[in-house]
């Protein structure tokens, strides 16, 4: 096999492993990553939520935010982990269109 | 490492978006004038492969989450102004699409993992592997070191930008304004678990990517 095709079936493989950045840190309870707190539990660490990051917490909402489809609430590991699969498939493909477009302009003939 | 929206003040993110606006467009240029049409797929499996990699959270029980970033990986192999490409594409999908990193934080964000760590890890494995054979270990060893110190850089850069908004913004009674941790916690705690743990896992990465290209495709790695 050409390396550019294994290459390709190895981030394939990467992406069926994704849903273990899910599951591995929801079963050591390993809470969010430092500094991306959601508002609530900026309350709980610091006492208080700072004014202008109430502000400006909200600014955008993203259509598939936490690589999770309908907020992720209360679904089963199952539905996350496939909603987090379909999101890396659709954040991957958007990455090699992008990449591709900006190539026709930014590469040599 | 994704600055979320509200972390740092409106000075901050305009200060980081006119950094990596020059940036973008020198990264640009140059990409123009070096990279073959016949490596744009290489240049989107490099984005692609930092989006997911960026996804693998992975734990510190009880405590917090963090990731490898890709970006020196991609920056050996296809140079740093292109990885500069590759990871501000992955880093500005994220952000839009997935609400990972705020859109106001995009300017620090790519500044610190789509700018300064492929940089720093680039000429990291370029000086350690100085001479060295393309099949050689030290060309290993070189991508590992590289990807550990790189991701530590990028780490203890976010830290200092989150842990500088308490000092710059804060209301008459000392409440801070946007992130609410100074310096003394921010830039420990970053750095901290950066190198105890993630740190650990860029450099595995980057440094078995680069064996296996050792055996199966070492024309990737003259140069």
């Amino acid at each position: 096999m050409k390396l550019i095709n294994k290459l390709w079936l190895g981030l394939g493989i990467l992406i069926i492993l994704s849903p273990l950045g899910l599951i591995l840190p929801e079963h050591f309870k390993a809470g969010s990553a430092w500094g991306e707190w959601g508002v609530g539990e900026i309350q709980k660490l610091a006492g208080y939520i700072p004014k202008g990051l109430d502000k400006f917490s909200h600014l955008w909402s993203a259509p598939l935010p936490d690589y999770a489809f309908r907020g992720g609430e209360g679904e089963s590991v199952l539905v996350l982990s496939l909603s987090y699969i379909l999101s890396a498939v659709i954040g991957v493909f958007i990455c090699i269109g992008v990449v591709f477009i900006l190539g026709k302009f930014l590469s040599k003939k | 490492m994704h600055i979320p929206d509200g972390y740092l003040g409106p000075a901050t993110c305009g200060v980081f978006y006119a950094v990596m606006l020059p940036i973008w467009t020198a990264a640009a240029k140059i990409v123009k004038r070096t990279l073959n049409a016949k490596q744009v797929p290489m240049l989107a499996i490099g984005a692609a492969f930092s989006f997911v990699i960026m996804m693998l959270n992975i734990p510190i029980p009880g405590g917090t989450t963090g990731h490898a970033v890709g970006a020196v990986l991609v920056a050996i192999l296809l140079g740093p102004w292109a990885a500069c490409i590759a990871i501000t594409v992955a880093l500005v999908i994220q952000a839009l699409l997935f609400g990972d990193g705020g859109i106001t934080a995009i300017g620090a964000n790519c500044f610190n993992m789509a700018f300064v760590m492929p940089f720093t890890g680039y000429y990291i494995y370029k000086a350690i592997s100085y001479k060295a054979p393309v099949g050689s270990k030290r060309r290993v060893v070189a991508a590992g070191i590289a990807g550990y110190v790189a991701l530590n850089i990028a780490a203890g850069l976010t830290g200092l930008e989150f842990g500088l908004q308490p000092l710059l913004h804060h209301t008459a009674t000392g409440q801070a304004l946007y992130c609410p941790y100074g310096l003394k916690v921010a830039v420990p705690v970053m750095l901290g678990e950066h190198l105890l743990i993630f740190g650990w896992v860029e450099a595995i990465v980057t440094a078995l990517v680069i064996k296996y290209l050792q055996k199966n495709s070492p024309e990737l790695l003259i140069g």
